[in-house]
């Protein structure tokens, strides 16, 4: 048979694997190793909420999907083009994301009788049982490969078959023709100090998964996904999410010039934050691990009056726990940024999985009249600008803002243009500042006329000593339970949060013709799945809200060119909700999906083509 | 530096606690100690934030000229935590209630104290809750009669001090509203000593659980049930100081001095600043009928305090790191060119 290359616009792999199998390793060095080689890319890492799941069950499986191509690619793919499967679980509860012309790759030795039991096969056939038997299948004795490749290594048993990854690895790099010297780089960085006997065992292994790749007839053809043309040029890194958003945060710091603190409590998927500030002391963060998500959130408050860029990191049921602290920052009229990385709810939920469903828990979930901005980052990488807009609008609006990320973003990776900092502009919170006359008592509620923003003077500057609280108060900053001062203290703080929008830009259209039938809407991280969507669909407009609360600048005027407004959100109906309370005289129709999964492209061009 | 007195801290806010209320009187020790621990470590009075959770001692800071932060019930605690991590430069101190501190906010009390943070707790307990209009706290004595439990409580209370000391505290002391003198001298030693100070106030609720301490407080008994501690003293006690504390070997006992052959010489000597943390407790944990209540510093000792741990790591870290920008994070790692 004729071995054929065969130039791929883009491809859609998954690693599957028992969660101690090393897939998330596996994918994300595949990915990086893509990025750098100058694909475009979007990762998707699906595991269970167990660290260690029963061995070889369908429960501890551990998948990690990386989308690469020679074109923009803006979501991490629906259906995978190769899927590897290191056990019968993994391939069970994967093979329903196959396409009809995918690859199956196997470890062929996880293949026992124990192993088909363990994940529930009823058949000796996995492969007619899932209905993918016309799919092409390589069985590969990978367990044993890895073993023989290493059996002079003196490594023990165990050691030798945690290698088994960068085998799979080896054979993936084979398919797609990637060059392994990122991966060798990647090995000896990790490994030079502590464990320098492993970087040549595992380059070894990686070698002959390539090799054995190549060698076996099973695989006809081999595919290149050539590098994206036209980038703009620049410097280049992968970034998660998460670190995007602590480094926001960083950012923001260094623009306004405040040290950054930031109290948490660990808590799924938003602790890498929380982990990622703990590293960068060297830019004067400080961080508290608190005793719980009440004291992340106090101390920041606290952190907040004493002057600093306070932050507190958490997801949906932290937030739940966070509401009474919030309160008290929006009538304490203090910078504050909540962080929720969203997951699966309610109440413990789905850690591990993704959702849009807090958002109703972030506009209202407190006791009173506190409103607070909102806004939503809508990429990994967005994640950096959507928490410095997050700061900054803290920071010069003296109150708390709600910054809303999702697992698919916190954990999802793409390849991102380092921005340079003196692009950013600079972050100017309201200080106090100037002598008092004699006698003359500092008013810490009394507000600017034009943006309702109260100014911050803080302890150890003398003569502005004032008290602050979660009780009713004047402009003057004494206590009081008048009546129309109470109304009025309600209104001025819901205003200088409406007014926050003169600060920000006007919506614009992502793409699509500026009036017509109909017009699709997102918020958050469906941004690039929705265009996607829109793209394939055709001739559709296509709106996505970085900011919710308060509505950008010129939202009810673009509405008003459309017939129809489709809301496509990851949960019931909670965006729809919130536009038809804000602007009821438009049509609205929603399009939801609450499984814990992103959307898939295909069923958002289905959802679009049936409105049109 | 300006030579602050006590009316330096008071503010212009009309005190609104109950007249005969005991926190009347803790206001008044802090607003005189303030000056002269001012005048000792030469401290401006713009440095002193004054954090409180909710209840009646809570609106303390309101009553103080000073930076305040009336928070929510139970938090001052992560309030004051964060004030002082942020900013190491400010003087923390904290008004709570036995119903904020013990009971909502347990688990930042606790916390704080194990992490030796540098800030001044007065714990106002007076075993009720009294804004609320008289529920049982969690040091109402077992069997109270109250609102909640029309027919007595069935738990047990805390000894704040054995919280305290049970979380390695630092400093932990112990007074009666009414003993004024006592008082600011137990808050000086406080904002004298490095890490986390809580000062137990046995404060009397004159409205909803009045005579709370009356078995200790009232002036014909309290020579006789109370025995004040100050580093290097003997421990005496008694209208004549003729009753004194001993250790047998076992525990403490109380005495009689020239009976039973015990002599002055045979009588303990305060030392709150022995690492010692058992005989701390069993001399906090002391109480009537067979022993007296201890008041005064019980423990003072050093030890290193989480702020300034913080501060000394972000400054290690920032010589040692080669990232001193967000341009150097921003480039940091792997990283391509795109020509």
């Amino acid at each position: 048979m004729q071995h054929k290359v065969i130039d791929l616009k883009d491809v859609v792999i998954r690693f599957a694997g028992d969660s101690g199998d090393g897939m998330q390793l596996t994918g994300s060095l595949f990915a990086d190793m893509s990025a750098i080689y100058g694909n475009s890319l979007s990762t998707f890492p699906d595991f269970p909420a167990e660290i260690r799941a029963p061995h070889g069950t369908v429960s501890g499986v551990s998948g990690f999907q990386v989308h690469i191509g020679s074109e923009g690619v803006g979501t991490p793919g629906d259906f995978c083009d190769l899927l590897v499967a290191m056990n019968p679980a993994a391939l069970k509860s994967n093979a329903k994301w196959c396409k009809p012309t995918a690859m199956i790759l196997v470890d062929g030795d996880a293949f026992d009788e124990k192993g088909m039991q363990k994940a529930g096969f009823k058949t000796d056939n996995p492969f007619t049982e899932l209905g993918v038997e016309d799919r092409a299948i390589i069985v590969a004795a990978i367990s044993t490969l890895t073993q023989e490749s290493l059996k002079d290594s003196g490594m023990d048993p165990k050691t030798v078959l945690k290698c088994k990854n960068m085998f799979t690895l080896g054979m993936a790099c084979y398919i797609y023709s990637r060059p392994l010297e990122y991966i060798y780089m990647y090995l000896e960085r990790k490994f030079s100090k502590k464990h320098p006997e492993l970087i040549e065992p595992n380059k070894k292994v990686l070698n002959d998964g390539y090799n054995y790749a190549a060698n076996i007839q099973a695989i006809p053809n081999t595919y290149t996904i050539a590098p994206v043309k036209n980038k703009k040029p620049g410097t280049y890194r992968n970034i998660t999410g998460n670190q995007a958003t602590a480094w926001g945060l960083l950012a923001a710091s260094e623009k306004s010039g405040l040290p950054l603190f930031c109290g948490s409590y660990p808590i799924t998927p938003a602790t890498a934050i929380l982990e990622e500030l703990a590293i960068h002391k060297s830019l004067g963060a400080k961080t508290l691990q608190a005793e719980d998500e009440i004291a992340g959130i106090c101390t920041a408050i606290g952190a907040s009056y004493a002057g600093n860029l306070a932050v507190t990191t958490t997801s949906g049921p932290g937030l739940s726990l966070k509401s009474e602290a919030m309160g008290l920052a929006v009538m304490a009229e203090l910078p504050l940024v909540v962080v929720d990385v969203q997951r699966g709810g309610p109440s413990t939920g789905l850690p591990t999985k993704t959702e849009q469903s807090d958002l109703d828990q972030a506009l209202y979930g407190r006791n009173g009249e506190c409103p607070m901005p909102v806004i939503a980052a809508h990429s990994p990488s967005n994640c950096f600008d959507a928490a410095f807009t997050a700061a900054k609008i803290a920071l010069e609006h003296m109150t708390p803002v709600m910054l809303l990320s999702e697992g698919f973003l916190g954990n999802g990776s793409e390849p991102w243009r380092i921005p340079r900092m003196a692009d950013y502009p600079e972050i100017k919170p309201p200080f106090a500042t100037g002598a008092l006359a004699d006698g003359e008592r500092f008013k810490p509620f009394e507000r600017d006329a034009e943006t309702l923003v109260r100014r911050w003077a803080i302890p150890g500057q003398k003569g502005y000593e004032h008290r602050v609280g979660g009780l009713e108060k004047t402009h003057a900053g004494v206590l009081s339970t008048d009546p129309a001062n109470h109304e009025l203290m309600v209104r001025e703080r819901a205003e200088k949060v409406a007014r926050v929008a003169n600060d920000l830009p006007e919506i614009q259209l992502v793409c699509g013709p500026a009036e017509g039938k109909l017009l699709v809407v997102g918020w958050g991280g469906t941004f690039g799945h929705i265009l996607n969507a829109v793209e394939e669909a055709g001739g559709v407009s296509f709106a996505h809200f970085d900011l919710i609360n308060p509505l950008p600048r010129g939202t009810e005027e673009l509405f008003s060119k459309f017939e129809k407004i489709l809301v496509c959100e990851l949960n019931s109906g909670q965006f729809l909700g919130w536009l038809r309370a804000q602007l009821p005289q438009f049509q609205y129709k929603g399009f939801n999906k609450v499984q814990g999964q992103p959307f898939l492209v295909s069923e958002l061009v289905d959802a679009i083509k049936k409105e049109l | 530096m300006a030579n602050l007195t006590a009316k330096d801290f008071k503010s212009d806010q009309e005190v609104r606690w109950c007249p005969g209320c005991g926190d009347h009187a803790v206001l008044a020790a802090l607003q005189r100690a303030l000056p002269k621990v001012s005048q000792a470590l030469g401290y401006e009075k713009e440095r002193y934030v004054v954090v409180s959770g909710i209840g009646c001692s809570s609106r303390l800071p309101y009553y103080m000229d000073t930076y305040g932060f009336h928070s929510i019930h139970g938090r001052a605690t992560a309030v004051s935590t964060g004030i002082k991590v942020a900013n190491p430069t400010l003087t923390v101190w904290q008004a709570c209630g036995d119903g904020d501190a013990l009971a909502i906010g347990g688990n930042h009390f606790i916390h704080a104290i194990r992490r030796n943070i540098d800030i001044n707790i007065i714990l106002f307990n007076n075993q009720i809750y009294g804004l609320t209009k008289g529920q049982y706290s969690p040091t109402s004595k077992f069997g109270a009669i109250t609102k909640t439990s029309p027919y007595g409580t069935v738990e047990h209370p805390f000894t704040p001090g054995s919280l305290v000391l049970g979380a390695k505290g630092t400093f932990f002391a112990r007074s009666l509203d009414v003993e004024l003198a006592l008082n600011e001298e137990i808050m000086t030693a406080a904002a004298l000593h490095d890490g986390c100070s809580v000062m137990e106030m046995l404060t009397n609720c004159v409205i909803f659980n009045d005579g709370a301490h009356k078995s200790i407080s009232d002036p014909a008994v309290r020579a006789e049930r109370t025995i004040v501690l100050r580093q290097g003293e003997k421990m005496l006690f008694g209208k004549n100081k003729e009753k004194g504390l001993v250790f047998d070997g076992r525990k403490i006992r109380v005495v009689t001095v020239g009976q039973g052959g015990f002599t002055l010489d045979d009588i303990l000597v305060h030392d709150a600043t022995i690492d010692n943390i058992g005989l701390h407790m069993a001399l906090a944990d002391m109480k009537g009928p067979d022993y007296p209540v201890a008041l005064g510093v019980i423990r003072d000792v050093k030890d290193i305090t989480y702020d300034d741990g913080v501060r000394d790591q972000v400054r290690d870290v920032m010589r040692s790191s080669k990232i001193h920008s967000v341009d150097e994070l921003l480039h940091s790692g792997s990283t391509w060119e795109v020509e």
